[in-house]
């Protein structure tokens, strides 16, 4: 058997992590999930803030990150747009435009009262600017002279949202979503911390280790990686019962049932690697 | 003067950046010269197409092995540019119906979003999940408890892997929340697995980060005072170049 074992051929862990991923999110299992202090802190940071606060919606991914990051910024809109909040989009990544519209579409559709047709009035997609950290220093200082204008073409002036709106220094909260560089170390670095503004992130588990040291002085929370989403979506379920009858409200949740199998998957090929081993060394079989 | 001018522009502009964050009157220098920057990396994107055509047009040329694949990125590029810069909208717009093709370029069934949903996300997102694959494959074969160091952070991983999910709650969710008996304080729920995976992130990862960080900031502050000062001069290329 373990000579077998050793031989085997890496298709078979790929079918394996294929069953492991598939039969549950096939099945749509979830598990229940208790929001960390850490999680209670972006849900309160979005919460606290009064009615029709100002909140920035910087949106720093692309798809192949939207697996981890889009159930939570899904819940983020969600999340706002049950506070009435006006929300600013933008990106510094050129494939994050349609990141954005995923979230406008949502507003749209999910809460077509407060928020279908006000665009300008309740939302504004300022879209993408190259430049990464230059337009983030430029935007806390000088919003026009970064963005002239919004995603359509419309001079800023002329967008009852961003007439009156110098620099975002003057937003009750930033909210950012990111997959790598340009994304949240960026806004803290450059943006937040300087100015003192409000933040909260969203980031890929492969960034969470960088972002901690900068909580809770210069980041107020952070959500990390799907966990952090299924929290999120949790708390505001917790807070909100109707979204209990949404599934899309829920699919952090629902991705946290491919995640557990995965990583059981994970640690039994791990051990089954390291029984493998210590047998070889046993063998004498040279390494 | 081909370096001179180079070290100049950047001293200054440097300088003054810097000078921004203790000197209000700077604020609006410093604001320009970043305007500039967004302005300079705008322009990247063209050198950075042009650099693109370059190669693949001499694979094409030399018929390089895998010369088809430098078609192909070719062919993709100039439609992508064509469909982006033209700003090909949905058709018909419910505004303005007697002109073709106007409506919102973003907007479900525009030729942007056909490539992004049926081409590039489908690509883009494969490539990333494959991830998983390759890291199982590369898990069982070389993550091996070979020496103390090893044995650690096989420990630690298996201890953030299932405290990450219900694994966690399943496995040691049970245990009391009861002091061990002779020990001073400690309950049995500190073992429990989400707690540990809390207390490795916190009280390891972070002061271990914070320590990198802080040290990368002083090695960032001193290399941006070399190349300020033109000590550093290695940006500009080389000096036969010059």
């Amino acid at each position: 058997m373990l000579q077998f074992l050793q031989t085997l051929d890496r298709r078979w862990i790929f079918l394996l992590m294929f069953i492991a991923v598939a039969v549950p999110l096939i099945m749509g299992t979830t598990f229940p999930e208790k929001p960390s202090d850490q999680v209670l802190s972006v849900f309160d940071a979005v919460d606290n803030l009064p009615d029709g606060s100002n909140v920035v919606m910087a949106w720093d991914y692309d798809p192949a990150s939207e697996g981890e990051l889009q159930p939570m910024a899904s819940a983020f809109t969600r999340h706002c747009a049950l506070k009435k909040h006006n929300l600013y989009f933008m990106t510094l990544w050129p494939q994050g435009i349609p990141m954005i519209q995923r979230s406008i579409d949502l507003l749209e559709s999910e809460y077509p009262e407060t928020y279908k047709g006000k665009y300008g009035t309740k939302f504004v997609n300022l879209g993408f600017r190259a430049g990464n950290e230059g337009v983030i220093k430029l935007v806390v200082e000088d919003l026009k002279k970064s963005y002239s204008s919004d995603i359509r073409g419309t001079n800023l002036d002329n967008i009852p949202l961003t007439k009156n709106l110098k620099n975002i220094q003057q937003v009750d909260l930033l909210c950012n979503v990111s997959a790598g560089y340009p994304g949240s170390k960026e806004w803290v670095l450059y943006g937040s911390s300087p100015f003192d503004i409000p933040t909260v992130v969203g980031c890929t588990g492969v960034q969470a280790p960088i972002m901690l040291p900068y909580i809770p002085q210069q980041l107020t929370g952070m959500l990390a990686a799907i966990k952090g989403a299924a929290e999120y979506e949790q708390a505001i379920i917790n807070h909100y019962p109707e979204l209990n009858e949404i599934p899309a409200a829920k699919e952090g949740l629902k991705r946290m049932g491919p995640q557990l199998v995965a990583h059981v998957l994970l640690i039994s090929l791990i051990a089954l690697g390291n029984v493998i081993y210590f047998w070889e060394r046993k063998q004498g079989t040279p390494q | 003067m081909k370096r001179t001018i180079p070290l100049l522009i950047s001293a200054v502009t440097g300088f003054v950046l810097i000078a921004t964050a203790f000197i209000p009157k700077f604020v609006d220098w410093g604001n320009d010269a970043m305007a500039w920057f967004n302005l300079l990396a705008a322009f990247a994107f063209i050198l950075g197409g042009g650099n693109l055509l370059k190669m693949q047009l001499q694979k094409i040329s030399a018929q390089q092995p895998g010369w088809g694949y430098s078609a192909v990125t070719l062919i993709a590029f100039f439609i992508t540019l064509f469909v982006g810069l033209a700003k090909i909208g949905v058709h018909p717009n419910i505004n303005f119906p007697e002109f073709a093709w106007s409506g919102d370029y973003l907007s479900e069934g525009s030729a942007f979003w056909w490539l992004f949903e049926y081409i590039f996300y489908p690509l883009s997102a494969t490539m990333f999940a494959l991830l998983a694959f390759y890291i199982s494959s590369a898990a069982f074969r070389a993550f091996r408890a070979k020496n103390t160091e090893a044995t650690i952070l096989l420990v630690i991983a298996v201890i953030v892997l299932l405290g990450r999910t219900y694994a966690g709650v399943w496995l040691t969710g049970w245990l009391p929340n009861e002091p061990i008996l002779g020990s001073s304080g400690i309950t049995y729920s500190d073992f429990h697995l989400p707690h540990l995976s809390e207390i490795i992130m916190d009280d390891f990862t972070t002061p271990g980060m914070r320590a990198i960080t802080i040290g990368i900031a002083l090695g960032v502050a001193s290399t941006s005072l070399k190349v300020l000062l033109g000590v550093d001069r290695s940006y500009l290329g080389s000096d036969q170049e010059a």
